[in-house]
């Protein structure tokens, strides 16, 4: 099973994770905001994360951590 | 089984850069570099002036900071005082390498210096507030050049890896961007391999990476990455521009 996680306060909600995902899954939350003021990238359907990084790769902050179980 | 996580030679720390910019994504891949080879501990990282500068609290090696341009210079100091342990980079922008420390990076390149230079190139002084730099495309739009880079008063964009190219001195020279996954890949590899030859001994290794400012270009994040592949690479186009020691394995 892949885990996905975010460090949410770290991230600024650029977007380029939700250009990479080749699923589709990741979307920058529309209501919710961290400390720094951003709108942090979230994951829409964790159970349909393949683990393929790609989100992380193209991450300018390392918000996003993967793990395989 | 971690798949990806942040990697032990950049610190967990929050970066100060812009939303969107690919400075993050590049320290990343330096870090990644030296956690692999495991270098760490004798690596000696120099930052620039620009918005790089701050590179020294992000890095968990030693960093020290250079006067503007002139992280070439310092680095040779440094590989220098003990050439057999000290593993040297210097992370340098456009503005700092390309235009105030020109000779400073011809020089390092000519006398092919072992050392590793990760060259940031955003076509912009992004630190300053998006004035144009030798970088900047022809028709680029700054706040120095506001109808656009005219040739005819600002001359041409200057290309690094092409110009260094022709000296005899460098061993590896390649350009790279980050602007998709499989481009970070490239990056990556060609950002090892420019550690890799210090540790060998071979001398001089510059890779330079097209990075985006979505700040001083005013464009968003995704934008800036598309502007790379329709504006930048046209005029800076991806590859090695030398590679001595795979050249002369051919020539075998
Ligand atoms: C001797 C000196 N001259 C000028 C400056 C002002 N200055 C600070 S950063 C910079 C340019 C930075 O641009 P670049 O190297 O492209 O890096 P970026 O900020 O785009 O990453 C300049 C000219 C300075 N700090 N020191
Ligand atoms: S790991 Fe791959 S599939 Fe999962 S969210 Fe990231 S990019 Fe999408
Ligand atoms: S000004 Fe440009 S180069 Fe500097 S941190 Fe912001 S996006 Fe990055």
């Amino acid at each position: 099973m892949i885990k996905i996680s975010f460090k949410i306060d770290t991230c600024k909600g650029c977007g380029l994770c939700v250009g990479a995902c080749p699923k589709k899954l990741l979307r920058i939350a529309p209501d919710a905001i961290n400390k720094k003021g951003h709108h942090p990238a979230e994951i829409t359907d964790a159970s349909a994360c393949i683990g393929c990084a790609s989100c992380a790769m193209m991450c300018p902050d390392c918000v996003i951590r993967i793990e395989k179980e | 089984m971690v798949v990806f996580d942040k990697p032990k030679a950049l610190l967990d720390v929050p970066l100060h850069y812009c939303p969107g910019c690919t400075h993050g994504i590049i320290h990343r891949l330096v870090a990644e570099v030296i956690d692999e080879l495991g270098i760490e501990g004798r690596t000696i990282g120099i930052a620039p002036v620009g918005c790089a500068v701050m590179a020294y609290d992000y890095f968990a090696c030693d960093m020290i900071e250079a006067a503007h341009g002139r992280a070439p210079a310092v680095a040779t100091g440094v590989k220098r005082s003990d050439p057999e342990h000290n593993v040297v980079f210097t992370y340098q922008g456009d503005g700092d390498l390309a235009s105030i420390g020109t000779a400073e990076i011809v020089h390092a390149a000519a006398r092919n210096e072992n050392i590793t230079v990760i060259f940031i190139n955003n076509a912009i002084y992004g630190m300053t507030g998006g004035q144009m730099a030798p970088t900047s495309l022809v028709g680029q739009v700054t706040q120095t050049s506001p109808y656009g880079r005219d040739p005819k008063l600002c001359g041409y964009p200057v290309k690094i890896c092409e110009m260094l190219a022709e000296l005899e001195g460098p061993e590896y020279l390649e350009r790279v961007t980050v602007n998709s996954v499989p481009n970070v890949r490239k990056a990556k590899k060609a950002i090892k391999k420019a550690f890799q030859n210090q540790l060998d001994g071979k001398g001089f290794s510059l890779v330079e990476v097209i990075s985006a400012c979505p700040t001083n270009w005013g464009m968003t994040p995704q934008k800036a990455l598309e502007w790379i592949d329709s504006d930048m690479i046209p005029y800076y186009p991806l590859g090695v521009y030398k590679d001595r020691s795979a050249n002369s394995e051919v020539a075998k």
